[in-house]
């Protein structure tokens, strides 16, 4: 494939959309989907044909606000409809090219108006399992102009000049990454894909395979031109069928347009992937016990250095980024690294994608400029906590993050403002939680998650999680003491400490924010013996004396 | 290095031939090892003794490694599922929004704990860590269909049609 052949699909794919008067795009994400988008669409395919208007019925990615799914934009109008059931197809079909259906209609423009769609921008516009819709959309077009035009250095100067950082919560500089690797010797380096999207809450990167495989895809194919790798892996949890089938198809179309494989647009880069599932351990989210789950092993970390650019993947030097972080790369090679580097806060470049979900009214995946406020994305994007409830925290990281309180919602979002307020960037997961939350308990939450997500292989993390566990739980049934809040603080250092790998030295981060930020909650349970949500079930009440 | 001959099928049951062709495709190496365990378990259900032993003779890695393998990833399961599977997801985000009370209501209504099967094998309960459908928390899945916003009587009420059928 050439750059002009490249340029023809494109154009026949405009032009043949140009002969549909109207698209109705009919999201057909997990949330949609598990509310009858299929049949909706189907619905929809028949009542278009029946009416006789040239429709094109189209199956996309997430659109994003998920709490008003099932969700049906109409375009050239971009006239959205939410909570569109199979019931809907007629009237939406019929209103098209007059009035649109008033009771499906809604304004989400307080919403969409503070989003910036970099990662996103195919999203709710393509058909995932459709190559020539992302090609159509400029798909491509960057993996062929690098290969052509540009060299491996030039590739990894203008990531580094675009200043992005690792979007799987690390924060690591892209560029420098990339350039260790294409500096280690050897003629087999690997790209691998980091999918093992294991924080539990999060759901951005599941959204984007599913939604834009092939933006993934060409971001690794030209990760590999850069470092000088000619195999990839992209490592998916196998909770994700669906985005292990996607990307599937993706595979195979890219292989049959020539995009992967050997001598892609006749030069001498020779470059293919595989498809590697994960089997439900979130410490494969390390890259270290990443690579040990890929070469079919039990996924436990090993120290660093050597890191994985310098000796991975059997030994190999090997380039290893998250979904996001590949997602990014597409559209910094075709607008430029100053382009993404003018986006963002001082230090954090570019925008990040966000799985809003918890207590609040627009729950569902945003993109945002870094250095957006928080208030702005919970109070303007998220539109608030519903029901009358007040906001308590954020959280933000996972397990390896930590609770953000309400008082501090001026936060710009970059890696280091929420690392200096004790939590972290993390990948994307960001949960709001209101009065009936219980902080001790979300704490133990965590904790219990870590403690069963601990590989075993080093005590700190094995028995320290679990020893944090029993403290926690003893404040949650009313039984610990003050000397054991101070146990647990000591606990919470030597975990962080001494730990071998991220999973146990972020292990004591949400106790840490939780009780940096509501202390006063640990203390009414020791001392009064209650719990303020009224969440944990204290078994012994005192007797109060009177 | 001497020729190395394959282990002969467990028994004639056509899924194993399914399961030699995910090591094929991977030309028996012994980085396939997870992705064949995956086929075993999405053809047979679960994992017992007789495939891992298949498994890891076909492959050539030490059994010790294969059953490591196995009890290192949640995924796996040793214990055949019951008829029809009960799936809670235990995220952040469906915590949030009570998934306690969808597990107590289960546990008590079948009269056992997450993790497994009712006696008469017709119904299993088990926790995920996180399907990926967080903005419609709380999640279940029944029999793998993915409901959002579910409520302790819709969950029983799927309980309930399992048990009269």
């Amino acid at each position: 494939m050439t750059i002009e052949e490249l340029e023809q699909i494109a154009t026949s794919v405009r032009q043949e959309h140009e002969k549909y008067d109207y698209e109705v795009n009919v999201c057909m994400d997990l949330a949609c989907a598990s509310q009858g988008a299929d049949r909706l669409r189907e619905a929809l395919v028949k009542e278009a044909e029946a009416s006789g208007k040239k429709v094109l019925v189209r199956r996309t990615g997430c659109m994003g606000p998920c709490s008003s799914g099932p969700l049906v934009r109409v375009d050239p109008s971009e006239t959205l409809y939410r909570h569109v059931h199979s019931d809907h197809a007629e009237s939406i079909v019929s209103s098209l090219g007059g009035e649109p259906v008033a009771e499906l209609q809604c304004d989400l423009s307080d919403h969409f108006d503070k989003q910036v769609r970099v990662v996103l921008e195919n999203a709710g516009y393509i058909d995932p399992e459709k190559i020539d819709d992302y090609i159509g959309r400029d798909g491509y077009k960057a993996l062929l102009t690098a290969l052509t035009e540009m060299t491996p250095n030039g590739v990894i100067h203008r990531i580094t000049e675009s200043g992005l950082r690792g979007r799987g919560g690390g924060g690591y500089p892209t560029g420098l990454k990339w350039g260790t690797v294409s500096k280690a010797g050897g003629d087999m380096k690997y790209v691998v894909c980091n999918g093992d999207e294991g924080d539990p809450g999060a759901f951005m990167d599941r959204s984007v395979m599913e939604g834009d495989p092939h933006r993934v895809i060409e971001g690794m194919a030209i990760a590999a031109y850069a470092v000088g790798a000619s195999k990839g892996f992209i490592y998916v949890r196998a909770e994700y069928p669906v985005a292990v089938s996607r990307l599937t198809t993706a595979l195979r179309e890219a292989r049959r347009r020539g995009l992967l494989g050997n001598n892609i647009c006749g030069t001498t880069f020779n470059f293919d992937m595989e498809i590697r599932l994960g089997a439900g351990a979130f410490v494969c989210g390390e890259e270290t016990a990443l690579i040990a789950s890929i070469e079919g092993r039990r996924g436990t970390p090993k120290p660093r250095p050597p890191y994985p650019a310098v000796s991975g993947l059997w030994g190999k030097p090997t380039l290893i980024n998250n979904v996001e972080t590949y997602a990014n790369i597409a559209p910094i090679m075709r607008n430029g690294g100053k382009w993404f580097f003018n986006m963002g806060s001082e230090r954090s470049k570019g925008t990040k994608v966000f799985a809003l979900t918890g207590k609040i009214t627009n729950t569902g995946l945003v993109e945002v400029p870094m250095g957006i406020k928080l208030w702005e994305i919970i109070d303007v994007i998220g539109g608030g906590v519903p029901d009358g409830h007040k906001l308590k925290a954020v959280q933000t990281g996972g397990p390896s993050g930590g609770c953000i309180p309400a008082e501090m919602l001026d936060l710009g979002v970059s890696y280091d403002a929420l690392m200096a307020a004790g939590s972290i960037m993390g990948s994307g997961g960001m949960i709001v939680m209101d009065d009936t939350s219980c902080m001790v308990n979300v704490a133990r939450f965590f904790v219990e998650f870590c403690m069963t997500e601990s590989c075993g292989k080093c005590i700190p993390c094995r028995a320290g999680t679990a020893q944090m566990y029993t403290l926690l739980s003893r404040f949650c049934d009313g039984s610990g003491t003050m000397e054991e809040l101070e146990l647990l603080e000591e606990l919470c250092d030597t975990i962080k400490e001494t730990s071998l790998c991220g999973l146990g030295m972020t292990a004591p981060n949400p106790v840490l924010s939780t009780l940096k930020y509501f202390r006063n909650e640990y203390i009414e349970h020791i001392v009064h013996k209650r719990c303020p949500a009224g969440v944990c079930n204290i078994k012994a009440p005192v007797e109060v004396l009177a | 290095m001497s020729a190395f001959t394959l282990p002969p099928l467990p028994s004639d049951d056509k899924r194993w031939k399914i399961v030699n062709g995910t090591m094929r495709k991977n030309g028996y190496a012994r980085h396939a090892l997870i992705e064949t365990l995956h086929t075993v378990q999405s053809s047979f259900g679960y994992l017992d003794d007789d495939a891992i032993r298949f498994v890891a003779r076909s492959l050539r890695v030490p059994l010790s490694q294969a059953y490591g393998v196995v009890t290192f990833y949640h995924y796996f399961s040793l214990k055949p599922p019951g008829k029809h599977t009960m799936t809670i997801c235990a995220g952040t985000a469906c915590y949030i929004k009570g998934t306690d009370k969808l597990v107590a209501a289960a546990q008590e209504h079948l009269g056992i704990c997450m993790g497994q099967t009712t006696r008469d094998g017709n119904i299993s309960l088990m926790t995920a860590r996180c399907v990926g459908a967080c903005s419609r928390a709380p999640v279940v899945l029944s029999d793998g269909e993915v409901a959002g916003e579910v409520t302790s009587d819709q969950l029983l009420a799927q309980l309930e049609r399992w048990a009269v059928e």
